[in-house]
């Protein structure tokens, strides 16, 4: 039962507003019908489910609708931020550069 | 027989006295009683029988670690099972039952079989019971039976139930010493705070020691006090009797409050709340949840009138109540002798019998002052006794080993104690993921003070292994300090003095089973009471090869009770560590998880039950529906009418007479639960042709088109039709059930992949109300209430809207069919829902117009083949499985969602499940929903399973019964004369089934062309 502060609203509130989108940053392949098989599989099945660090979206579905990047310990559910999509990509791919 | 003396200080008010039954038996006991120490004041000694032995079993605690005295509590709707007798608060006319005992309390049955106990060790059940398979419905039932425990009660509850939120900035749990200095520390400082305590009074352990000194005074003033400034702060709020059973991710606490059960009935108000749960949110959270008294473990350890040493001395001090005339304690510790001298204070016969050679030599002297016998370096090898404790066979132990090196003296008795040490309750910090250390000095699970700071929880006193009172609040006022500091504020304890007069502790002997030297064959000596759990059932599991104490837990049932092992765990790890030759730490604990203690469903539903379980929708025509006799049928959250009976008429005849009516003449459906998404934006054709199967560009201004909505799996996930306002304006419909889900996925799309796409959603479901006029009469009916368009078969076509007038009101009408029958749906603001509703129905009269629900609209759809997203699909369904390529447009430009998956190896095998339609060859035989469909009555297993009935119904039209289902390769054996055949499994019956086509009624669509 977290408490999520929405970046588009400034607020914090209760997990129930909120539905959860799945790993964030998985980008639909920009020309499906050329993808391999395998490649397409990877992109709809294949996530990372980490223990630990883990990049999601999250969507303010009973506010302000508007969908953004949180960034949680599946191990120990610390939330470390929330940010609008452009915001969180700079993150991350700032992290994924030094990783 | 009377035990109870009036002892200074005692809580219980005997002036005040109740009158109470348990077991038949009626007693007296006074205000301020438990149930158990009413009971133990009384002279009840066998309060349950146990579970699996049916030895005869007493009290052994004073609080929520109880084990054995679970009672049924009131009768009726009222009747609750398995409380434990010592969280029970009395009151006048309480009716208590006995929850185990068969045929009763004096003789069980089991007890017979109890004699033979050897040849039922742990995993007994597992063993004996496994063959034949068939048998063990049988074994279940006497298993059950056998097993006790109280009874559900069988009427509804007629009591009401809450929830409360809260928001503070510090919650307390516990109201014991430490707990009440945190929250006035805390208080003094201005925090919004909370204190909760699981008593009806507030004090904790205190109220079972009210004789030691703080700061001069003795406990029941330093309390007093305490209590007396928390009540003046206004920033504090405090709930007794509030059990804080979890701890939950970012300090989400839930705690239940008991409000009216420790009242008489006679008092007790209908409008108040019988329990109310408390959702705590804390921004910082003290757990001062103090710690359990573990008894020792020896031989016939469950005879009636043995108890912890703790408990001994809360019936002693808090409740008046002497449990015997001559007692003996064995302890390995300290911490059992101020209430050995309580006791001999009030003239009770005691003797010690303490694990350690050397005692504490403060102790020594004012025992021998007292008169009270010790002996050192002694245990007690095992209880004598038939149906009470009658006297205790020492043993010599040796210096250092845990051995029994010689045979000791008996020493008669009528109440026995034990104290093994205390066991911190660590149970709320663990509940997130926290563990516990083991502390070897203090021989315990405990936490660190600053606990989990970083995540805003503190912990004081009792569970960070400090079990003396001054030094408990010595840590509780730094740990204090400490947070208040981090707040950026700083600790006022003006008036507080800390100082206690407590003997100073000495180490305890490190000892949790105490040897009889019989080697595994001497008297049964139990470690968890609940479920007969045996310390040589933990040696059996080892030597079974169990190593996990998870799985030593789960083979022996160690911990597995309505108590949670409150007493018995850290006995089980540390009787398992020696098995296994591990220390402790090795050996762990097992998982903590909530609750805490039992709570009650009433608790967690609170108001969410019966009309207010969850929201629900109705429809602007409700009323009118009502007034119209229908019975209705929720989906999602919406109440549907489901079938309009006539006097007399059962569901079938009703729906029979609908669709009959709706074929042939008019009827009238309210349709205005299906999802309405109204799109706008420059870009909304791109972005219907992005989400949608099929092709969006050419629908023309007044026009409405099917869609199939897939997910990128290529399944099937909804449908609905959605028409053309304008070329930047389109209304999409989705199915009942599935409007949030839809519009949350369009959201998603659009602001994850396609943001430069411009398009704005809006969901309008509630904001328009349908009506659907249908049936070859329907034209008619329409004319004589919309005379501003031409409503002939070319200027109105099949799949156009219009914007119109219909009785006055403007109405946006669509010509399209969810039932195959020429049909009009006639969209007005839903304020004049009902107006337009009995509009249609007055000016449908002469065509004798027959108001529908969602049965007969099935019928009705399942007649012309028409699918229902989530009965006909089940998320692994594709358009090609519906036979349905005319509603995928693969020329789109863009690859549309679930296009590439399509093409996938799986999803284009020609031989998957495919939708067909299914004749019974009996038409009046109706297919269940969920047979399997087999190829041949033969059902003798193994059968290949081909697929399963969708969607199955009597039509009356057709004078018969049709069905939609599922078949491997179905539209190929549909057309293949011979190899249609299959049949449907249901129930034990085989029943002989054509695949067919699944549109039945007027497949070239000259009805809803008419």
């Amino acid at each position: 039962m977290f408490v999520i502060k929405c970046p588009h609203c400034f607020e914090a509130r209760e997990e129930e507003e909120f539905s959860y989108g799945g790993e964030a940053f998985v980008a639909r392949p920009e020309s499906p019908e050329t993808e391999s098989e395998e490649n397409w599989g990877d992109y709809l099945f294949m996530k990372r489910n980490p223990k630990g660090w883990h990049w999601e979206m999250w969507g303010h579905s009973t506010g302000c609708r508007k969908f953004f990047v949180l960034k949680r310990n599946t191990a120990n559910h610390t939330i470390v931020g929330a940010w609008t999509l452009a915001e969180a990509r700079k993150i991350y791919d700032a992290e994924e550069a030094i990783a | 027989m009377s035990n109870r003396i009036n002892h200074k200080n005692s809580r219980v008010d005997l002036n005040r006295p109740l009158t109470f039954t348990f077991d038949g038996q009626t007693y007296q006991g006074f205000a301020g009683d438990t149930l158990a120490s009413a009971l133990l004041a009384n002279g009840v000694k066998v309060v349950a029988r146990s579970f699996k032995y049916g030895r005869p079993r007493g009290i052994i605690g004073s609080g929520a670690e109880e084990p054995n005295a679970l009672v049924q509590i009131d009768v009726g709707a009222r009747t609750t099972p398995d409380l434990k007798a010592t969280q029970v608060e009395l009151y006048d006319g309480l009716v208590a039952g006995r929850t185990s005992g068969w045929p009763s309390l004096a003789f069980d049955l089991k007890s017979v079989g109890g004699k033979f106990s050897r040849f039922m060790p742990a995993g007994f059940y597992y063993k004996t019971f496994k063959w034949p398979t068939k048998l063990w419905p049988f074994y279940e039932d006497i298993i059950r039976r056998a097993a006790g425990y109280g009874k559900s009660p069988v009427e509804a509850d007629t009591e009401t139930y809450d929830h409360q939120h809260h928001h503070v900035d510090l919650l307390v749990v516990g109201g014991g010493a430490t707990g009440l200095l945190a929250a006035l520390l805390a208080g003094r400082s201005g925090l919004k705070v909370l204190l909760v305590d699981d008593q009806p009074e507030l004090g904790g352990y205190l109220l079972s020691m009210p004789n030691v000194l703080i700061g001069g005074v003795n406990a029941s003033t330093w309390s007093a006090n305490i209590i007396n400034e928390l009540q003046s702060l206004s920033n504090v709020t405090i709930l007794s009797r509030t059990t804080a059973f979890a701890l939950h991710d970012m300090n989400m606490i839930q705690a239940v409050e008991l409000l009216q059960d420790h009242l008489p009935h006679a008092v007790r108000k209908n409008a108040q709340r019988r329990e109310r749960l408390h959702r705590i949110r804390a921004s910082k959270v003290v757990l001062a949840t103090g710690a359990f008294e573990r008894p020792l473990v020896f031989g016939n350890n469950d005879l009636p009138g043995i108890m912890t040493a703790s408990a001994l001395s809360t019936y002693l001090n808090r409740y008046g109540v002497a449990c015997g005339k001559n007692a003996v304690i064995m302890t390995s510790n300290d911490s059992a002798y101020q209430g050995a001298a309580d006791l001999a204070a009030a003239g009770i016969v005691v003797t010690i019998v303490d694990t350690r050679e050397q005692i504490n030599p403060e102790w020594a002297a004012k025992t021998n002052q007292l008169g009270i016998k010790v002996y050192a370096g002694y245990g007690i090898s095992e209880a004598i006794g038939s149906n009470a404790v009658q006297g205790a066979q020492l043993v010599k132990l040796g210096s250092l080993k845990n051995v029994a090196t010689a045979k000791g003296p008996y020493v008669p008795c009528d109440v026995l104690a034990s104290s093994g040490g205390l066991s911190p309750t660590v149970h709320l910090f663990c509940h997130d993921g926290g563990r516990p250390q083991w502390d070897d000095a203090r021989l315990a699970f405990v936490v660190s003070a600053n606990g989990r700071a970083k995540d805003g929880i503190f912990c004081v006193g009792a569970i960070t292994g400090v079990f003396a009172l001054q030094e408990g609040l010595a840590n509780t006022h730094n740990t204090l300090a400490e947070l208040l500091a981090g707040l950026g504020k700083t600790i006022n304890s003006s008036g507080l003095v800390l100082e206690t007069d407590e003997i100073s502790v000495t180490p305890a002997r490190r000892i949790f089973h105490v040897p009889d030297g019989k080697d595994g064959h001497g008297a049964k000596a139990f470690v968890d009471f609940q479920n007969d759990v045996a310390a040589t059932d933990i040696h059996l599991a080892v030597r079974e090869n169990y190593r996990s104490i998870e799985h030593i837990k789960r083979y022996t049932a160690l911990g597995f009770g309505t108590d949670q092992g409150k007493l018995s765990n850290v006995n089980g790890f540390a009787i398992a560590a020696e098995a296994l030759g591990k220390t402790i730490p090795e050996v762990g604990t097992t998982t903590y998880r909530p609750a805490y203690t039992p709570v009650s469903f009433g608790a967690l539903a609170g108001a969410h039950v019966g009309d207010t379980f969850e929201p629900r929708r109705y429809t602007a025509m409700q009323t009118t529906h009502e007034q119209y006799g229908a019975e209705f049928e929720p989906v999602g959250q919406w109440m549907r009418p489901w079938y309009f009976p006539k006097p007399g008429e059962d569901i079938h005849a009703a729906v029979n007479r609908e669709c009959l009516a709706t074929r042939n003449s008019v009827g009238m459906l309210d349709a205005s639960t299906l999802g309405k998404i109204d799109i706008r934006g420059k870009d909304v054709r791109e972005f219907l042709n992005r989400i949608y199967a099929n092709a969006w560009s050419q629908l023309a201004v007044g026009k409405c088109r099917y869609g199939l909505m897939l997910d990128e799996a290529g399944m099937v996930m909804d449908d609905g039709v959605t028409a053309c306002i304008s070329d930047t304006h389109f209304l999409m419909t989705t199915t009942s059930g599935g409007a949030a889900r839809v519009m949350t996925w369009l959201e998603k799309w659009h602001q994850t992949e396609w943001p430069e796409l411009e398009v704005y959603m809006t969901s309008v479901t509630d904001h328009w109300t349908t009506a659907a006029l249908v049936g070859p009469k329907s034209r008619e009916v329409l004319a004589k209430l919309c005379t501003d368009i031409d409503l002939s078969k070319d200027a109105f076509k099949f799949m156009d809207w219009r914007d119109v007038t219909v009785a006055g009101v403007p109405a946006r009408v669509f010509r399209i069919s969810f039932s195959g029958e020429l049909a009009y749906e006639v969209n007005v603001d839903a304020s004049y829902g009902d107006y337009i509703w009995n509009e249609l129905m007055k000016a449908g009269k002469e065509f004798d117009i027959t108001p529908y629900g969602t049965e007969t609209m099935h019928v009705l759809r399942a007649e012309k083949g028409f699918i229902i997203v989530g009965q006909d699909t089940d998320g692994s369904v594709t358009p090609f499985d519906l036979d349905m390529a005319w509603a995928v447009g693969m020329k789109k430009p863009y690859s549309f969602l679930g296009k590439r998956s399509l093409a996938r190896s799986d999803t284009s095998r020609t031989d998957r499940k495919q939708l067909v339609g299914l004749l019974p060859e009996d038409p009046n035989v109706v297919l269940k929903e969920g047979a399997q469909l087999i190829n041949s009555s033969d059902i003798t297993p193994p059968v290949a399973m081909l697929g399963h009935v969708t969607s199955s119904y009597h039509s009356a039209f057709l004078g018969r019964s049709i069905a939609m289902g599922f078949v491997i390769d179905g539209i190929k054996r549909r057309d293949e004369e011979g190899n249609n055949i299959v049949y449907a499994w249901a129930e034990g019956k085989a029943v002989k089934v054509k695949i067919v086509s699944y549109v039945f009624v007027d497949a070239e669509g000259a009805r809803h062309n008419a």
